[in-house]
């Protein structure tokens, strides 16, 4: 496609006016209220909704919920979660009838694309995209956050279901 | 324990994916509809024709009136199903395979009426049928595709997960359970039950190899109908009544037969699963190759399952011809050596030239070169693969050796497992390398390295200090080759160490105790230095023959079947997932027929 040009005219070829326009949105700016934030000492709060980094969540008995189904690993496009699962002889899940937990969960912050998968796919409510978005480390390792500190990072979730003490609640009253 | 014989000869081959267990089961083209072999029935499925024959083979092998369920699988139409097996007894008690049917009307002739159009005027029955149970007859007419049938199998499976306590992501059959497949398949979204669900016993302890979870089970019996009429061991079975029917062992007794863990493969849900794979890994992970079980000479068909180069778990890979759908709970629980921190992952030896195989291969060559004839003796394994053991005896061929392998016998059962616990003595035979009976030339060596006669041995996989050749004798050798796996005192002493791989980290075939000759691929990446025996056999004999051999499994097969007479004809290609027999020249009690 050819596109013509057509020959500037007297006015702007002296290009002061549109030196002016570009003064007057500059001064127009000049006398708003300012949106600069003065990060890191000043830190933006993410809306609710916000997908940051995915962490681990216990609910409010302090019990992990995460149940080591591997479904996130296998969702994650990325695979930046990596699970290893408990085997035979793990050490007992926290919720007695709920078998087993994961003995090692990583996620890779690095590869993560925060795109909130896993926190759709996980049956157990375990994992959720919290509001961090400034992960910072100082070596590639330490970017990728194990069990433990995706826990501790990911806080308490209040559950309202609690469907493995409901479910223990349900058979012991069926005991004989 | 009484096992009885697997079913035998069976025509039907399941596919490896349960849902076309039964598609393979039967042969459809007998001729055009409109001419009937005096053996074949015509019925219609879904309105279409298909031509079946009026006998197949049931769970013994046995024929028997033709099933709706073959009908259907004839014509390539899917019908669900959870008690029933094409390897079980028929039970006909989930009735997930219900399906409706039709019977031609009779005139007063007693002969059918047809319509203006010629074809039959079909009598819809009322009442549904089971398709595992129900034999056809001529002229019937099966619909699987209708509203009702929909309607059955949408009860039928919330009748099954109106207690089912839901617990997937703890299960370990998620991901092949069948409940889950057809709930998808055939189910309902939603569930209409409020009730409190029966609560029945979880994370039993059943035998030594099974936990049982009773929330689970639907109650479908198969493994009941296993134990009882295949292994010949009645530990199972129901007690209680409607929705507190519990399955359970018998009191006391645990459930631990030596097939046991089928049970685990059998059961469509999570009710049994297996102690070994318990929580181990969730199975879509699981990279499934197809492999050949190599802890005894019955060679049972597997898939192992593995992922990042671990293998997690064995399960028996369906093959009429030898296992059938089963395999022994022993070889499927012996992969764990596989992984054994000790292995042997570097070239070694006292006289290692450079920690490299180019130097290494050279410094052995240079060492069988100078040889002088008949100074040299091979100790073969009968667990090696046919490959290996056609290079090792053109290695004895070239340099002039004398050759045996190491025989390895247990207790049989009456079932799979047989006497020789080596996956590969009749290859060992078939090339020439065992000496009749197997094992009777060791103490001649023994005798050789006394009177200095023998001063090179080669040791292939056995621990040769065991069979009579101890440490002070293997001292006096110039030169002692030796290739394993594991560590041992034979490695131990070795001037020139060559780490080898398990059957599934390599490719090949064996040939079991009947002669049926059967690929292994390779489901993991060997360790470290460790090579495929085969490959570098085969550099060692180009080395020291000058002939050149092919450097593909395939093209070494091919060669090989070309070159030993009883393989002729045979084809790497054409072997397929399930085998061929060769003709075994010697009969030995474990491969008289059956
Ligand atoms: S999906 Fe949820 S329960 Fe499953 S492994 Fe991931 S975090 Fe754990
Ligand atoms: S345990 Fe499994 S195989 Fe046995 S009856 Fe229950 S569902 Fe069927
Ligand atoms: S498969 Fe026919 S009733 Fe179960």
């Amino acid at each position: 496609m050819i596109v013509k040009r057509n020959p500037l005219n007297w006015a702007e070829r002296l290009y002061l006016p549109a030196v002016w326009n570009g003064f007057k949105v500059t001064l127009r700016h000049f006398f708003r209220r300012k949106v600069t934030m003065q990060y890191p000492e000043e830190r933006w709060v993410v809306p609710q909704a916000y997908r940051g980094a995915p962490y681990l969540v216990r609910d409010q008995n302090g019990n992990t919920k995460c149940v080591s189904c591997q479904l996130c690993e296998f969702v994650c496009p990325p695979k930046a979660i990596s699970i290893t699962p408990p085997g035979p002889d793990g050490p007992p899940a926290d919720r007695r009838n709920a078998e087993k937990m994961p003995l090692e969960f990583k996620i890779n912050m690095l590869r993560c694309i925060f795109c909130g998968l896993c926190e759709e796919v996980c049956p157990e409510e375990a994992i959720f995209l919290k509001r961090d978005y400034a992960l910072v480390g100082t070596n590639r390792q330490e970017m990728v956050y194990a069990r433990d500190k995706l826990l501790e990072l990911g806080g308490t979730h209040q559950d309202h279901i609690l469907k493995w003490e409901r479910m223990e609640r349900e058979a012991a009253a069926q005991e004989p | 324990m009484t096992p009885t014989h697997p079913p035998s000869g069976m025509a039907r081959e399941s596919a490896s994916s349960f849902r076309h267990e039964v598609s393979g089961s039967s042969s459809t083209a007998l001729g055009s509809p409109s001419t009937p072999p005096a053996d074949a029935i015509v019925v219609t499925v879904n309105g279409q024709k298909v031509v079946v024959p009026r006998l197949m083979p049931d769970w013994t092998g046995k024929l028997a009136p033709t099933t709706m369920l073959q009908a259907c699988a004839a014509a390539k139409v899917d019908v669900p199903f959870y008690c029933y097996h094409p390897r079980l007894p028929v039970a006909g008690n989930c009735r997930m395979c219900l399906v409706e049917y039709g019977t031609p009307v009779l005139g007063p002739d007693r002969h059918a009426v047809r319509g203006p159009d010629g074809e039959l005027v079909i009598n819809k029955s009322p009442r549904p049928a089971i398709a595992c149970a129900t034999p056809i007859t001529s002229g019937m007419a099966i619909y699987t595709d209708t509203p009702g049938v929909k309607r059955m199998r949408e009860g039928v499976l919330e009748f099954l997960l109106a207690n089912h306590p839901l617990d997937c992501p703890i299960c370990d059959k998620a991901g092949e359970c069948r409940l889950q497949e057809y709930s998808v398949d055939y189910g309902e979204s939603a569930s209409r039950f409020v009730e409190t669900k029966v609560h029945k016993p979880k994370q039993v302890d059943i035998g030594p190899r099974i936990v049982l979870d009773d929330e689970r089970c639907i109650l479908c019996t198969r493994c009941i109908r296993f134990t009882r009429d295949l292994v010949g061991d009645d530990a199972l079975g129901i007690v209680n009544r409607g929705s507190y029917s519990t399955l359970t062992h018998y009191p006391g007794r645990p459930f631990d037969n030596n097939y046991s863990l089928n049970t685990v493969d059998l059961c469509p849900v999570g009710a049994l699963t297996s102690k070994d794979f318990r929580f181990q890994m969730r199975v879509w992970f699981l990279k499934e190759t197809k492999g050949v079980c190599t802890s005894c000479g019955t060679g049972c068909n597997i898939l192992i399952g593995s992922r990042e180069n671990r293998v997690l778990r064995y399960t028996p890979r369906d093959n009429g011809a030898v296992n059938g759908s089963w395999m022994c709970d022993t070889g499927r629980l012996n992969y764990k050596w596989i992984h054994r921190p000790d292995r042997i992952v570097k070239l070694g030896g006292s006289r290692l030239p450079a920690p490299a195989w180019p130097a290494a291969l050279a410094a052995v060559a240079s060492a069988l070169r100078n040889a002088p004839p008949s100074s040299v003796a091979i100790v073969a394994s009968a667990r090696q693969t046919n490959e290996e053991l056609y290079l090792l005896r053109k290695l004895a061929q070239r340099l002039g050796a004398v050759s045996d392998s190491v025989p390895r016998s247990g207790e049989p059962d009456r079932w799979l497992v047989s006497a020789d616990r080596n996956p590969n003595s009749a290859g060992a035979r078939l090339f020439g390398l065992a000496a009749d009976p197997m094992g009777s030339n060791v103490p001649r060596f023994a005798q050789g390295i006394r009177t200095g006669s023998l001063k090179t041995l080669l040791v292939f996989g056995e621990d040769v200090t065991r069979c009579g050749l101890g440490a002070d004798l293997l001292a006096k050798l110039e030169t002692l080759i030796v290739s394993d796996v594991l560590p041992n005192p034979t490695t131990a002493l070795a001037h020139h160490l060559l780490p080898g791989c398990a059957a599934v980290e390599k490719r090949g075939s064996f040939t079991n105790v009947h002669g049926r000759v059967q690929r292994v691929f390779a489901a993991i990446d060997p360790p470290g230095d460790a090579r495929p025996e085969w490959e570098f056999l085969r550099d060692l004999v180009m080395a020291l023959t000058g002939h050149a051999f092919p450097d593909t499994i395939e093209g070494l097969f091919n060669q090989m079947a070309g070159d030993v007479p009883a393989l002729h004809g045979l084809e790497w290609a054409a072997l397929g997932d399930a085998g061929l027999t060769v003709p075994m020249q010697s009969r030995t009690p474990d491969n008289e027929p059956r």
